[in-house]
């Protein structure tokens, strides 16, 4: 790490973001009329009604009415050659936070001071035009993104192989492949050298082996010295590339330091599902006899929680309410993907465990030693039923939560779902003289 | 390793009230303008079966269609000059501005994608279409020039033309008409961006403008009572400077080329400051 008496290369103070609520003010003269207006109205106020689209919390809520605060009073600093991680939820402030850093919004107050020469990458292939050819992109690309003719020309190239497409580097981009045409666009972006990168979440493009290259690429950057500023929402690739993290919630920074203490911070605080009372869903079966109430899903320490990750243990808590006797009941849990793909069902007869006849209001259990599941979205259906014959309750999508991406198996290159949904422990050798 | 720059640093905060331009800055991005017009230029023309030529149909068509309406038909009298070549040269200085305007309304709207993911100084976009017209206006100067000579040396009418040695202005009538452009289209764009209602009034206002410009009519013909209009217009006097430099007829007092002087400098200085207000917080809105 650098000297402490060098200044920090992004100093970062107080640095906030009013935003209105839809996050367009009036855009059209109608509409600046009737604000005009509305002033003088006895009980105007001088803001337009507004249909909110989320509710925001009082401590998020500006001062006007339709205001909220993106981001409020960030302060932190990055010395020069460190590689800083920025994570928080969706809605946290993440994007905002890059948006002015990156110049492309201006803050409401507070500031932030760049001592080097910035590029920011918040989208490969910002600026490509189908009509030119993969040359002619390369060019405008390229100083879109603040570099030099002579400096792209130097470096053409490696940027042609990098991306691989030799063969079609004069043909218009309309016609490349998609694959190629990010692949393309990755390419210019990975040969920016400027002093302070700040990347948003574009690394995920093109397929597993591009997806390779480009983090190995991202490595040798960061090894290089360079400072980066780095958003995305894999944990994983945030512990291989980053040495410190700094975490967003609702707009201001909660935790920063080490990267493995503010992603285990971040774990611990990620939302709770709301309460998880099932009561209140809409059901297509059941017996009003006994009822499904709640489900938690847990970590293994029983804290609450949404994120787990990958490889993780995770335990699933029913509460059941019910009226009468269930003398044999079978409990189900059946894991599908967001994209509703059934992954397996797991029942506690299935396992070998009878559940002795319910007939007060409970609690179950079910413990799953390890989430071999690769990063993504999981929705759980659960069911109660009586092996006697009665359906009780039937519930689709009564939870979810995600998967966050780890190294697991500890070999550099963390996976993500490109790789699939579910992975192995794999033991690999060689072996010699095997006669064909 | 790459250490920071000693004398580079960029602080981002809450913009100062006045004006401020980085022409440090407008100069490291020089590469970029030269790029957007190369894309500007390569876009519009590829795949099209004429190419570049369509710079040179274009206004042709519309001149044979000014010749018809509005000399046959309407019958407005052109100065003693021919028709085709009285339109033509009207339209070389009209069409510049028009074109300028029409791309550099919308820099906003159209670039909303590009502003939301990368930091440039936006001003190069309008000024990009403005340089790519530049070139337009040069290849359409071709026909001109060809019109010119067979009505110079082939037809009676020749001994009234004259193109001497006043074309020497002719690249600063082509400044003014490019600084007067780049101030519309930055007001226009600023106002776009703020409100919507203006992309439809744009073409309107655009189109009514060529008919308060004298385009299709001298400058001689303007009734006394509209003669306010010719001192508030700068076009009117720009356009009438095409005329004077390529044909060597026209009227224009030293009054009125100063007024029109005057108000594209305040177009272009007022310009700047709306649109510098709207370019820090534009992507909030668009």
């Amino acid at each position: 790490m650098s000297a402490s008496s060098a200044k920090p290369i992004v100093e970062v103070r107080q640095l906030s973001k009013l935003y209105r609520i839809g996050g367009i003010g009036p855009t059209s003269l109608r509409e600046t009329a009737e604000h005009f207006f509305s002033k003088f109205r006895p009980n105007g106020n001088g803001a337009t009604p507004r249909r909110t689209e989320r509710q925001i919390s009082p401590e998020r809520a500006g001062p006007t009415p339709n205001t909220f605060w993106a981001l409020r009073d960030i302060s932190f600093d990055v010395q020069a050659g460190e590689v800083v991680g920025i994570i928080g939820r969706n809605g946290a402030g993440k994007s905002t936070l890059l948006k002015v850093l990156s110049r492309i919004t201006e803050p409401t107050s507070g500031k932030a001071i760049l001592r080097g020469r910035v590029a920011s990458l918040l989208e490969v292939g910002t600026g490509f035009h189908p009509e030119l050819t993969g040359r002619e992109n390369i060019f405008l690309n390229g100083t879109i993104l603040g570099m030099k003719r002579t400096e792209i020309a130097r470096k053409f190239d490696e940027i042609v192989d990098f991306a691989g497409i030799d063969a079609f580097i004069d043909t218009p981009v309309k016609r490349y492949s998609s694959g190629m045409y990010v692949r393309l666009a990755f390419a210019v972006a990975a040969h920016l050298e400027p002093e302070i990168l700040i990347v948003d979440e574009v690394l995920a493009v093109g397929d597993v082996d591009f997806q390779k290259k480009c983090m190995g690429k991202m490595g040798s950057v960061a090894k290089e010295g360079r400072t980066i500023l780095l958003v995305s929402h894999n944990i994983a690739l945030m512990e291989t590339l980053c040495s410190r993290a700094v975490l967003l919630r609702d707009g201001s920074v909660t935790s920063q330091g080490s990267v493995q203490a503010v992603v285990s911070d971040y774990l611990a605080n990620s939302e709770l599902l709301d309460s998880g009372d099932l009561l209140h869903l809409p059901r297509l079966v059941g017996t009003n006899v006994a009822r499904l109430a709640r489900v938690r899903i847990l970590d293994a320490a029983h804290n609450a929680g949404t994120d787990f990750k990958m490889g993780s243990g995770m335990i699933i808590e029913l509460t059941i309410k019910t009226t009468g006797r269930i003398a044999q009941p079978w409990v189900g849990i059946t894991l599908r993907t967001a994209l509703n793909q059934q992954l397996f069902h797991c029942a506690n007869r299935e396992a070998g465990y009878e559940l002795p006849p319910i007939e007060h209001d409970c609690v179950i259990e079910c413990k799953i030693a390890a989430v071999n599941l690769l990063p993504g979205r999981y929705v759980l259906d659960l069911s109660l039923v009586d092996a006697r014959g009665a359906i009780h309750d039937e519930l689709s999508a009564a939870a979810y939560f995600d998967v966050v991406g780890s190294d697991v198996l500890e070999s550099g290159m963390p996976m993500d779902h490109r790789y699939g949904v579910m992975y192995f422990e794999s033991q690999w050798s060689v072996k010699n003289g095997v006669k064909p | 390793m790459t250490k920071p720059a000693p004398d580079y640093e960029l602080v981002i905060e809450p913009s100062p009230r006045w004006i401020r331009i980085y022409w440090r800055e407008l100069w490291e991005y020089r590469d970029l303008l030269v790029f957007l017009v190369r894309r500007d230029y390569i876009s519009k023309y590829r795949q099209t079966l004429l190419g570049p030529a369509w710079f040179i149909v274009q206004p042709l068509l519309t001149t044979m269609m000014f010749v018809i309406v509005f000399g046959r038909v309407a019958q407005i009298p052109t100065d003693g000059i021919p028709g085709p070549l009285f339109y033509m040269c009207g339209l070389l200085g009209w069409n510049f501005f028009s074109q300028n305007v029409t791309t550099g309304a919308t820099t906003f709207t159209a670039n909303a994608h590009l502003f939301g993911k990368v930091y440039f100084p936006r001003v190069i976009l309008p000024t990009a279409a403005i340089i790519s017209n530049v070139v337009a206006f040069v290849l359409q100067f071709l026909p001109f020039l060809a019109f010119f000579v067979y009505y110079k040396f082939f037809t009676t009418a020749g001994v009234s033309l004259h193109m001497g040695w006043r074309v020497i202005f002719l690249p600063l009538i082509l400044l003014q008409a490019s600084i007067f452009s780049l101030g519309v289209s930055l007001w226009m764009s600023a106002s776009t961006a703020k409100y919507r209602d203006i992309v439809h009034l744009n073409q309107f206002i655009i189109q009514l403008w060529m008919f308060a410009t004298p385009v299709i009519y001298p400058l001689s013909r303007i009734p006394a009572r509209y003669e306010w209009l010719v001192w508030l217009n700068p076009m009117a006097a720009i356009v009438e400077s095409f005329r004077i430099t390529l044909l060597g007829r026209g009227t224009l007092g030293p009054g009125v080329l100063t007024s029109s002087i005057v108000l594209t400098v305040a177009t272009m200085v007022s310009a700047t400051i709306v649109f510098q207000k709207m370019e820090r917080t534009a992507v909030d809105n668009i």
